[in-house]
């Protein structure tokens, strides 16, 4: 009897636990992160919305499978060190999942509870059970596997690289992760912004998979510096996984891009993000601190371009999109934190050319009206442009945020790697698997411009199926002969 | 981190390095660089491979100081470390036997013009040098550049070594006599290097430049140094360093190079301020 009521008062709780943000107009002018996770009384009562459903249909939108009622079931009682252990057994990363996955559009999404309400806060519980490990200072290290006397290695530590190198020292084999750049976490480093995922979170969970024996080599372009080949014909490596992103800057293609002041959002983040550019002058990487700013693109790097350059000191920031609100790939949380810091949304509207100064900087933009046709292949309304309608923007900075293409840097280096013909890596959905024996690839390389949760999917998927190939040796990849 | 092995001052402005890094070397060619970090909150610079020795797992790189990273290099000494190394970034130069090959160098760019005319000299190819810099204490290699040279021609511009000149107007004359000679090679400043394009452009003869724009992580994720080649945008980390010379808007990369003037600026000055006056 008592339980039933129990859960019919839960049944009346149909709004989710807030959390509490720093206020947006103080936000908008620095670094902080924006929201503050919740207190343990918040965490409880959050956890006490979980239907604890029998047939938890939550667990299937995550691509890492992580035992969501389990872990939620641990807060409600009070066990929050063990319910990070929960998330962990599927997760080595859940302080950044629980900043930046989508989960509207995944787990939270099949919650049951979001049927007549919000759903259950699975992100923000996911978050504060992972802060909390960190603030007891109680990480547990799980006991050393006995070793395998097999070695992988990965490229790329971006969070992909990572889970895949958790998953397989794990399984006892020896992991080698290489990085390009001179800091590890890929996109947790040089792409998310600090107020989003605050780059301590990124060196605590670093630091944990180093914990666990991966051996972590920064600065190490692969392709140049060794090639795959060299690797695991000299190396002694017996498999490799590829998972190096997507990073090539996707530019306009329109007059004036190549002026002063005209930024890849890549270049910008990076420069903010990994190279802390926003502490110029303590740290040595210049930024230009625009007034008056123009994002283009409507992704989250088109929000957290924005987002930045506003927290740089500007007076104004366009983010200018082609198409409408409606149909903008950013996560919902993200354009809803724009809008409040005050980004001024220029929709419908597509640059044409940039305006030179006269010395070589950019000093404006000129832009068209766009109106919404029929459907084309992604399924989104095509925008078109309405003759006529220019109309100059006065800008000192302009950022295209239209997405990435290949690298190829590494892949050129693999002969017998196949690609497809926008240059991304040819590999099995389920396994990673590519044409070239021993090697895997997975995330942003193969799939273009995603999610670091996809990403991580892909590590664990690509872990599991070198397990098993380093069982046998065995390389069949005739399902992805008939994908090619 | 990275142990400066030897540290040799080649005059007022302009320091030579001598680093451990065993794997970069391995695999380094001529024209390829790397990109080096000093400290935690020091920037990412790029800078060329001038040298290297794979038996002694090293590479040679000679910098001239400008701003804040470089005098900073200028101060550290030999057994001193650097925190990053990365590379062999960039295209290797196309090395084979053209003939006769001009090479110049200018200031500091005679020491990335060296391997490359070394490695030109080693595929059989005859070879005529020319180095320049404004003045007699800016210029370095003479004998390096001599020994892999079959002629070599020194200007200052104010004449107090070698012939009063800039690096041109050898060069010209050398185009005008001589119609053997297949192909230039020019690095020095864009200036430089522009107007040696303007003088092989009258004689139609292929021209090589290095271009030094700036750069951030160098493996064409950022774009930042983006120049135009033919009218195309290109990205010098991984399409260059290294292009045909006639077709670079070298006007984009002289405005794009002093893009970050101020910032430069001010962050040297704050170093001047924290070093009370050493520097």
């Amino acid at each position: 009897m008592e339980e039933k009521k129990e859960e019919k008062k839960e049944e009346k709780k149909k709004i989710r636990v807030k959390m509490r943000e720093q206020d947006p107009l103080v936000r908008a002018r620095n670094f902080n992160e924006v929201p503050y996770g919740y207190v343990p009384d918040e965490a409880v009562e959050e956890a006490h919305r979980c239907l604890q459903c029998k047939r938890p249909t939550c667990k299937d939108g995550c691509p890492v499978e992580v035992d969501i009622p389990g872990f939620i079931g641990l807060i409600k009682e009070g066990k929050f060190l063990e319910a990070c252990y929960k998330v962990k057994e599927k997760n080595a990363l859940p302080a950044v999942c629980g900043r930046v996955c989508p989960q509207e559009i995944q787990c939270e999404t099949l919650c049951l509870v979001g049927k007549k309400g919000d759903p259950v806060a699975i992100g923000n519980l996911e978050r504060f059970v992972a802060d909390y490990e960190a603030e007891k200072g109680e990480i547990k290290i799980p006991e050393k596997p006995k070793p395998t006397g097999r070695k992988v290695v990965i490229v790329g530590s971006g969070p992909g690289g990572l889970t895949c190198a958790a998953d397989l020292i794990q399984a006892g084999h020896q992991v080698t992760l290489f990085e390009a750049l001179h800091k590890p976490g890929g996109v947790l480093i040089y792409g998310i912004p600090e107020f989003r995922l605050p780059k301590v979170i990124v060196e605590r969970e670093v630091e944990y998979i180093k914990k666990l024996g991966v051996e972590l080599v920064l600065g190490a372009v692969i392709g140049k510096l060794h090639t795959v080949d060299e690797l695991l014909n000299d190396e002694g490596y017996d498999a490799c996984f590829v998972c190096i992103g997507a990073g090539l800057p996707m530019f306009m293609g329109i007059p004036g891009e190549n002026l002063n002041g005209v930024y890849s959002a890549n270049e910008f983040l990076t420069r903010a993000n990994l190279m802390k550019a926003y502490l110029f002058p303590e740290y040595d990487t210049p930024i230009k601190r625009g007034k008056r700013v123009a994002v283009f693109g409507g992704g989250n790097v088109a929000m957290d371009s924005a987002r930045v350059a506003l927290r740089l000191g500007a007076e104004k920031v366009y983010l200018i999109y082609r198409r409408s609100e409606a149909e903008m790939p950013a996560r919902k949380a993200e354009v809803h934190h724009a809008h409040e810091e005050g980004i001024e949304f220029m929709l419908l509207t597509n640059p044409t050319r940039f305006i030179d100064d006269g010395k070589g900087n950019v000093c404006g933009v000129e832009c068209i009206k766009m109106e919404l046709g029929e459907p084309d292949e992604s399924g989104r309304r095509r925008p078109i442009p309405i003759k006529g309608s220019e109309f100059q923007v006065e800008i000192d900075i302009g950022i295209p945020a239209l997405g990435t293409r290949a690298n190829p840097l590494l892949t050129k280096t693999m002969q017998d790697l196949k690609l497809n013909k926008r240059g991304y890596i040819i590999a099995e959905e389920a396994t990673g698997m590519t044409s070239k024996p021993g090697v895997f690839a997975g995330g942003d390389i193969v799939t273009g411009s995603a999610t670091v949760i996809s990403a991580m999917g892909a590590g664990r998927k690509a872990a599991r199926a070198i397990n098993e190939y380093l069982k046998w040796k065995y390389w069949d990849v005739s399902n992805l002969a008939k994908a090619i | 981190m990275f142990k400066i092995l030897k540290k040799e001052e080649l005059s007022d402005v302009v320091t030579l390095f001598e680093i451990d890094a065993k794997h970069i070397a391995k695999k380094a060619q001529a024209g390829n660089f790397f990109v080096l970090r000093i400290h935690e909150e020091g920037e990412r610079i790029p800078l060329t491979i001038a040298d290297f020795d794979r038996d002694r797992g090293t590479i040679t790189t000679v910098f001239q100081k400008v701003g804040k990273t470089t005098y900073h290099m200028g101060i550290l000494n030999e057994g001193d470390y650097i925190s990053d190394l990365i590379g062999p970034l960039g295209i290797p130069s196309h090395i084979e036997n053209f003939g006769k090959v001009v090479c110049v160098g200018g200031g500091v760019g005679i020491a990335p013009v060296y391997p490359i005319t070394k490695g030109l000299k080693e595929a059989g190819n005859t070879i005529i040098s020319i180095i320049g810099a404004r003045t007699r204490n800016l210029l370095f290699w003479e004998e390096k550049m001599r020994k892999v040279s079959d002629e070599l021609i020194i200007t200052t511009d104010d004449g107090s070594y070698g012939r009063k000149a800039v690096v041109t107007v050898p060069l010209d004359e050398l185009l005008n006599k001589d119609k053997d000679i297949k192909l230039v090679v020019a690095i020095g400043p864009a200036i430089m290097m522009k107007f040696v394009c303007k003088t092989t452009e009258k004689y139609n003869i292929k021209t090589i430049v290095s271009l030094n724009s700036i750069m951030v992580d160098a493996t064409g994720m950022c774009g930042a140094c983006r120049v135009e080649v033919g009218g195309e945008t290109k990205f010098a980390c991984v399409d260059g360093p290294e292009f045909d010379g006639h077709k670079v808007d070298f006007d984009l990369l002289m405005k794009r190079q002093i893009m970050y003037l101020d910032e430069e600026k001010i962050a040297m000055e704050r170093y001047r301020e924290k070093m009370g006056g050493v520097i």
